[in-house]
């Protein structure tokens, strides 16, 4: 079944310069349903091929579109996950690096009054299915259809996790990258819990990183509501604090946020907590249920 | 982006918070002036400006009972290395300091603005154990801190206000006084972009006024660029020398003790490469993020800034190619160390697209690169060479 993205995905892609434009026909290559794209000023022309819109709305109207992918550059990224929240779109998955916070802040101010929009990121990867669809960068060549989901703050780290859960044999159902800055729309709780109701998906891998209390706030609501198999990982156990490390939101603040206390709390959750990035796939091994 | 506190006052003052009236100095003879000009023949206080706090203990914070003395404490003050728990015991150098008036304390608050991330919204935080160390405030008696999250459309209310200026124990006329200056300290966080106010303490004179005494501000990187003024504060003297000059390549490094240096694609990957390294018993020398969409001059630029680095005894490159394509990466590297001729052994490690191709590449230049086909291997074979 998979979560958020499927056969019945209908893309749109905002902000078709020359990166949305590529990964555009990488998702189509990846046989994702990717209906036009979004470039003010340019509605009525066609990018390789895609048509092109002027506004969300009328892709929405036009096209049927049901999900998009934001490509904006950060200045205005946030304007463009409004936009796409305002035409209703149930998924919006914002790829742009570097969007001022207090941009993200009314976003997600604006996101509460449109409850039917489900934002992944910004500052993320994006979604993959493997088999069905991706919306974002996720190289599909890596991954391998299965049972297994996976939710990261990271990017590569989310390739490097895929890669070794497909090099042992195990498949994913949905790989989602939530995002490394520090307001983002869906949070490691809110994708645990697709996962959760979702019979396709048998176990997860969850990689956090340092900064915020998300990975906290999951493992609390893991110990209660999560009966699947986790195997977590923290990247930054070695990071200074008070650096921001690459990600906005990667930053040991106030003495908070430190990979410790996740791993901790994590632990005392009930999650495979590994030590080193490189056990991702052998910890997996362990504790997936093994098929009926 | 960290500022000065003198800065941070400027900001402050100019849009409505009071503050002590003072100036900044960058030698002795400007620190008598400034000295004469706030404090007239009473006391002043002369403040190193660096970027880290705990400056008082460490001796950078001083009474000056006459502009000759301020001009004295200024003198051995300018060039002083100053040592806090928070510099690190490598300490900074100090280059300017803050001359401003002595004020006669009656009580030391806090008070804070930063951003809930959870929430998603502005938090206020207050206490009354002003003058002391947040943080351990925070973990020893948690109970005396207040805090109003704001609605980001509506603002920080007056009545919120109240509830956190009566909280921390502030009378009626001084809570009218807390009012205006805490929405003064809304307004200069929402229109700087910045990720942190900090006043600590806030005090309340004997006269029973209000006054920032001490102030810091940090900003959103992302969104200096619509915020020039700010973006002049910058201080390159307070920053690392190998940050500075990644910074221009568009690198994101961070400078740290170790001996093995990594190149890597993604935050997030790095920082697991990092903790890798460390449970394989060495010690990163940086963090150091090519980014996704790095070529052969991002290689090239990265390499030297590693190779700037003289505790760099080892290289271990570790890139996942998504976009970036490992036969891309290959002849990066190969054309890199061929121009710089690095003088350290380089373990390579890359996966994804294109990998055969890149690994074949590596293996025909006959250099003298390690290959590795997981991180723990290639992280076990770094820790081995740079020993």
């Amino acid at each position: 079944m998979a979560v958020l993205i499927d056969k019945s995905t209908r893309l749109i892609v905002q902000g078709m310069g020359k990166e949305g434009t590529f990964h555009a026909r990488q998702a189509a290559a990846y046989n994702t349903n990717v209906v036009g794209g979004v470039k003010p000023g340019k509605g009525g022309t066609t990018v390789e091929g895609f048509p092109i819109f002027n506004t969300v709305q009328h892709a929405v109207t036009e096209t049927g579109a049901n999900a998009s992918v934001i490509f904006v550059p950060p200045a205005f990224a946030a304007d463009a996950i409004m936009e796409a929240a305002d035409a209703g779109l149930p998924l919006v998955v914002c790829i742009t690096e570097g969007i001022p916070t207090l941009d993200m802040m009314r976003a997600v101010t604006f996101l509460k009054e449109h409850p039917q929009t489900r934002l992944i990121g910004p500052n993320c990867p994006g979604v993959i299915s493997p088999g069905k669809a991706k919306a974002g960068i996720i190289p599909g060549n890596i991954c391998k259809e299965g049972r297994i989901g996976i939710v990261s703050r990271s990017g590569t780290l989310t390739y490097e996790a895929i890669h070794q859960l497909t090099r042992l044999g195990m498949g994913q159902s949905t790989c989602i990258g939530i995002g490394g800055d520090p307001l983002i729309g869906t949070s490691h709780i809110d994708a645990l819990a697709l996962f959760a109701a979702d019979p396709e998906t048998d176990a997860v891998v969850m990689i956090g990183e340092i900064g915020g209390t998300d990975e906290e706030d999951a493992a609390d609501w893991i110990k209660t509501n999560f009966r699947k198999p986790v195997v977590g990982f923290i990247a930054g156990q070695t990071a200074p604090p008070g650096r921001r490390m690459g990600h906005a939101g990667a930053i040991i603040a106030g003495g908070k946020g430190t990979a410790a206390e996740k791993m901790a709390a994590l632990a005392k959750a009930g999650v495979n907590v590994i030590r080193s990035p490189a056990d991702i796939g052998h910890a997996m091994k362990e504790v997936q249920p093994k098929p009926a | 982006m960290n500022i000065h506190e003198y800065q941070a006052k400027t900001i402050l003052a100019r849009h409505g918070v009071p503050v002590p009236r003072g100036e900044v100095a960058f030698d002795a003879a400007a620190a008598r002036e400034i000295a004469q000009r706030v404090g007239g023949h009473g006391q002043v206080v002369v403040k190193a400006q660096i970027h880290a706090g705990g400056r008082g203990k460490g001796g950078g914070v001083k009474l000056a009972h006459s502009p000759d003395e301020a001009e004295t404490i200024a003198h051995d003050m300018l060039g002083m290395t100053l040592v806090t728990h928070q510099t690190g015991p490598e300490g900074r150098v100090v280059g300017r300091v803050l001359v401003e008036e002595g004020v006669h304390v009656a009580r030391e608050l806090y008070v804070s603005l930063l951003l809930d991330r959870t929430a998603g919204k502005p938090v206020l935080m207050a206490s009354a154990a002003g003058g002391m160390d947040i943080e351990e405030v925070a973990a020893t008696t948690p109970q005396k801190i207040v805090r109003v999250q704001i609605q980001p459309g509506v603002g920080l209310m007056p009545f919120e206000a109240r509830q956190i200026g009566f909280a921390i124990g502030l009378d009626g006329p001084q809570v009218d006084k807390f009012v205006p200056l805490a929405a003064a300290l809304y307004k200069a966080f929402i229109e700087s972009d910045a990720s942190m106010v900090e006043i600590n303490p806030l005090i309340v004179t004997q006269a029973s006024d209000l006054l920032a005494l001490d102030a810091k501000m940090n900003f959103d990187d992302n969104a200096l660029y619509r915020h020039a003024d700010i973006r002049d504060l910058r201080d390159l003297a307070e920053e690392d020398q190998l940050e500075i000059e990644a910074s221009r390549f568009s690198l994101n490094y961070i400078h740290l003790d170790g001996n093995i240096g990594c190149m890597v694609n993604g935050a997030g990957l790095a920082m697991a490469t990092m903790d890798i390294i460390k449970l394989s018993g060495g010690e990163p020398a940086n963090f150091l993020d090519v980014g996704g969409g790095a070529n052969a001059d991002q290689i090239r630029n990265a390499f030297k800034i590693l190779m700037s680095d003289r505790n760099v005894k080892a290289v271990l490159i570790n890139i996942f190619g998504g976009i970036l394509r490992c036969d891309v990466l290959a002849h990066g590297v190969i054309a890199a160390v061929r121009e710089l001729g690095v003088p350290v052994p380089i373990v390579i490690r890359m996966e994804g697209t294109n990998v055969d191709e890149g690994k074949r590449l590596l293996r025909e230049s006959r250099m003298n690169f390690t290959t590795a086909d997981s991180m723990d291997e290639a992280a076990k074979k770094v820790v081995q060479l740079a020993a």
